[in-house]
């Protein structure tokens, strides 16, 4: 298990759940993604994409206009 | 006993394609969804950056109907290989900067390369037959499934009843006689169908999705594209024609101002890549300088971003102009009035 860092601020939605999805694509089960993002519009959408790949969803941190979602890769998902 | 069958479906988040989907899943098939981004989409960013618009709610109705479906959803940046289709429609635009027919002629044929790479049998999509003006006519409808390269792997459940049988007919992994008949304008047959799935909440019927659709956005990029001397675009210049007052003094600059806090927020941002101003002794917005402008043109600038300032009255207004070396100065203008601002400005 390995933990991730993903740089997504400034982008607005989709682009932060398509930088997610793709940077899973490289991850192995277990492994920790932590998105750094801006867009209020995230604390939806990467939740709701990580439920429908079966991935889960750890700390989801809100200060100020910065947001960090952590998601737990789940095996033979994409 | 076979393999159940595979069908993407194109999920735009509207009612049309979730209900398209709901058909196939109700059939048996395995059916996962496909969104592309094309930086044209509308999905709420103006709300996302807009601070008075903090209450409503943000989602991407494509993920909010997937999940609803509860199939996957596969989201593609297709942002540079879209230009294409957004610069040389072969079928031409509509009303303003869309170009519907080939826009749908590129996602089918998007669709088709992933299926083909992922192991599915199909395509399915929500068209309705004589649904949109320009990409959703009965005569249309087969040049998308031709020029896409889909051809009979293209399945429309909603009017697939108007239309010749497709692969997944002939062969019978669907039953035709389960799929529909709808065509025209009407949204009836759809939020009856919406009904009978129990669908009580969807995106807006029939809104619009796509900024190209927008005519002011359009004139936006039309003004972009003559103030270079060339049809071109990069991601943030579309979506920063979704910001902010834009107003173009001279033909050789034009000014992006933020209208309120979210959207100053937002063109910060982008302050390492553009000249930009704001006042400051009074509370006023972010103005980005897009283009090359003089120092006469910048003294201008900064009297028009005071303009939308809380200083706009005041005698003189300190304006720090900062390049992109990040060296800024200070200059004291007095602001214009509304008077000294032509509506010609105005992009």
């Amino acid at each position: 298990m390995s933990e991730h860092e993903l740089d997504a601020r400034n982008l607005l939605c989709p682009l932060p759940v398509i930088r997610t999805q793709d940077a899973i694509r490289q991850l192995q089960p277990g492994d920790r993604l932590r998105v750094h993002c801006t867009d209020p519009g995230a604390l939806h959408d990467i939740p709701t994409w990580c439920r429908i790949h079966g991935h889960g969803v750890g700390d989801i941190v809100q200060q100020g206009r910065d947001i960090t979602i952590t998601v737990e890769v789940a095996a033979g998902e994409s | 006993m076979t393999d159940k069958r595979k069908a993407v479906a194109l999920i735009s988040g509207g009612l049309d394609s979730m209900l398209a989907a709901k058909v196939m899943l109700e059939q048996g098939i395995h059916v996962e969804g496909i969104n592309f981004f094309t930086g044209f989409c509308v999905e709420g960013h103006t709300h996302a950056i807009r601070r008075q618009d903090a209450a409503k709610p943000k989602r991407n109705n494509a993920l909010w109907v997937a999940e609803q479906l509860g199939i996957k959803l596969h989201i593609v940046d297709v942002i540079e290989e879209y230009k294409d289709v957004v610069l040389n429609p072969r079928h031409g635009y509509g009303a303003h900067l869309n170009p519907c027919l080939d826009c749908k002629i590129f996602m089918v044929g998007k669709a088709l390369e992933w299926i083909d790479a992922h192991g599915f049998d199909f395509i399915i999509t929500g068209e309705v037959i004589g649904q949109r003006p320009m990409s959703q006519r009965k005569d249309t409808m087969p040049v998308v499934a031709r020029e896409s390269g889909a051809e009979d792997r293209l399945l429309r459940p909603l009017c697939a009843q108007n239309l010749p049988p497709t692969l997944p007919e002939r062969e019978g992994w669907i039953d035709r006689g389960q799929l529909y008949g709808f065509s025209g304008r009407s949204r009836k047959p759809q939020m009856a169908l919406a009904a009978q799935f129990g669908f009580t909440e969807y995106a807006q019927p029939a809104g619009g999705c796509c900024f190209l659709t927008d005519e002011q956005y359009a004139v936006k990029l039309t003004d972009l594209w003559a103030a270079r001397g060339e049809r071109r675009y990069e991601l943030d210049d579309i979506m920063l024609l979704k910001v902010g007052r834009h107003l173009r003094p001279r033909p050789n600059f034009k000014l992006i101002i933020g209208r309120e806090e979210g959207e100053n927020h937002f063109l910060e941002g982008y302050r390492k890549q553009f000249v930009h101003l704001h006042a400051v002794d009074f509370e006023g917005p972010l103005a980005l300088v897009d283009g090359q402008a003089d120092a006469a043109d910048l003294e201008l600038a900064a009297r028009l971003v005071c303009r939308y300032g809380k200083g706009r009255d005041a005698e003189q207004v300190r304006v720090r102009i900062t390049d992109l070396q990040g060296d800024s100065r200070i200059v004291a203008v007095t602001p214009l009035s509304p008077a000294d601002v032509p509506q010609a400005w105005y992009v």
